[in-house]
């Protein structure tokens, strides 16, 4: 299953993105699905086993995100 | 006559306006962006807006890397020193502020604040530096009051090169609960800055000068800690966050960065500061490089240039700029010839800083300059001084 991890702007989705892969995390940008945010930019698309990883790399990086959601 | 042709057969003294050459890796990137990648970043989903995305951060990162600021957010991009100035400036300030600037200022700093305080928004003290151009950090101390909202210093002078003691007079701007902005539009590259260590709160910085970026690129780096809501944006756009919402998000950077990024030029910014930090010997090395490159102009010119007046002050904390003359010789003559004759870019007049020449004794008429980049010659300053010397002792005959 995957999941995906928005964030207030793509600015922090590709801050995400560096972070997570350089800490090994798979990890992919697609477009925000629609039904998940009215934005117009992209998201961070993971494997759901690692959104705890995911969290805490991102929480000890303060790179704040909005939520983070099983597809 | 010594003729480089990699330059055009120029020898260019005129970094200080902007750099030339630019290594040929910043072209490289800028071409590639406009060839290959194209995308707008922030806007789209799709493959190419991401990677125009994944070059936006990178720069971000790599300023954030070269200032030692943790959080590349804090980085915001604008297309020069002047709009970052503005920014600070304009959205700090508020209406019974007070403000303390120098007379070392560029215009960029200056015009701001004189219209602010022109049309009753803010009040403002101007401190006088020394003859050499240095401010005495407790001149500051005395002229900050309690309704004192920020101090405003050029880092390093455009006209005669010289470094302030930035990091005495943030201590005292902490101290006092002010907001520092510091102007490293001709420090950045060249002198080593730690917005932390240095205890500055909001830098402006130019990204086509010591970075070898392309024109068209500078930014606002604020602070880790600093809350950034202190600062009103000066402009309002789309920003590809919120887009459901009208009102300006309120994070960073895109509080600060409405309307399309000039995604080529920071192509090149990222390919230009890459190219400094990883030079040998890192940003201490430029700066050793090309204070050398300072002395040894001046210490040639006086030698062997009849009435060469030197207004730089090389014995003390300096870039590569040098304020020159020849004694009487009106200066757009010189600049004229050594344009025209010698092949020998440099920049005559006032250089924006009107009050910074009245200091040094050189208003209105200016003086010449050359400032000098990583890319210049030891024999490109010798051929300048036989040049400066052929035009002073010309005039004798
Ligand atoms: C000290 C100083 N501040 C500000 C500026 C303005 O820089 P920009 O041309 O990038 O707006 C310059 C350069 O012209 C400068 O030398």
């Amino acid at each position: 299953m995957k999941a995906v991890i928005l964030f207030q702007s793509t600015n922090h989705a590709i801050w995400a993105e560096n972070e997570l892969k350089s800490h090994k995390i798979a990890c992919r940008m697609i477009s925000v699905p629609r039904h998940l945010s009215s934005d117009c930019g992209y998201c961070v698309q993971i494997d759901a086993e690692n959104k705890e990883k995911a969290i805490d790399i991102l929480t000890t990086n303060n790179i704040e995100f909005e939520k983070i959601e099983n597809l | 006559m010594l003729k480089d042709k990699e330059n055009n057969g120029v020898i260019y003294f005129d970094n200080a306006a902007t750099s030339f050459p630019k290594p040929q890796c910043v072209t490289n990137a800028v071409v590639h962006y406009i060839t290959q990648i194209g995308a707008n970043p922030g806007r789209s989903g799709h493959k190419m807006a991401i990677e125009a995305g994944q070059i936006v951060y990178k720069t971000r990162k790599s300023i954030a890397t070269l200032f030692k600021l943790k959080n590349p957010m804090h980085v915001i991009f604008t297309s020069n020193a002047t709009e970052a100035l503005n920014t600070a400036i304009k959205g700090v300030l508020k209406k019974g502020d007070h403000a303390v600037t120098s007379d070392m200022e560029h215009n960029s700093t200056i015009r701001p604040l004189h219209e602010m305080e022109k049309e009753g928004t803010i009040s403002l003290s101007m401190i006088q530096a020394d003859k050499i151009g240095i401010l005495n950090p407790e001149k500051i101390r005395k002229a900050v009051t309690r309704k004192t909202k920020a101090v405003i210093i050029n880092h390093a002078s455009n006209v005669i090169g010289c470094i302030q003691p930035i990091k005495k007079i943030g201590k005292i701007c902490k101290e006092n609960g002010v907001i520092f902005i510091v102007d490293c539009a001709q420090s950045v590259g060249v002198v080593p800055i730690d917005i932390g260590r240095d205890n500055i709160d909001i830098l402006a910085f130019a990204g086509h000068k010591g970075l070898y970026g392309p024109t068209g690129t500078g930014g606002m780096v604020i602070a880790d800690g600093f809350d950034f809501k202190k600062i009103e944006p000066l402009k309002y756009g789309g920003t590809g966050s919120f887009s459901d919402k009208i009102e300006q998000p309120d994070f960073l950077p895109d509080r600060f960065e409405s309307g399309t990024l000039n995604v080529a030029g920071l192509s090149g910014l990222l390919a230009g500061s890459e190219y400094i930090q990883k030079r040998k010997g890192g940003i201490e090395g430029i700066l050793k490089f090309k204070t050398e490159l300072q002395k040894y102009f001046i210490q040639q010119a006086e030698m062997f240039v009849p009435d060469f007046i030197c207004y730089s002050a090389s014995h003390l904390p300096s870039t590569d700029v040098v304020a020159f003359r020849i004694n009487k010789f009106p200066i757009s003559e010189i600049a004229q010839i050594l344009s025209d004759k010698y092949g020998i870019m440099c920049r005559q007049g006032l250089h924006c800083s009107p009050l910074a020449h009245q200091t040094i004794g050189t208003f209105p008429e200016g003086t010449l300059r050359f400032g000098f980049s990583i890319f210049n010659k030891k024999e490109e300053i010798d051929f300048a001084v036989q040049a400066l010397k052929s035009i002073s002792e010309g005039r004798k005959k």
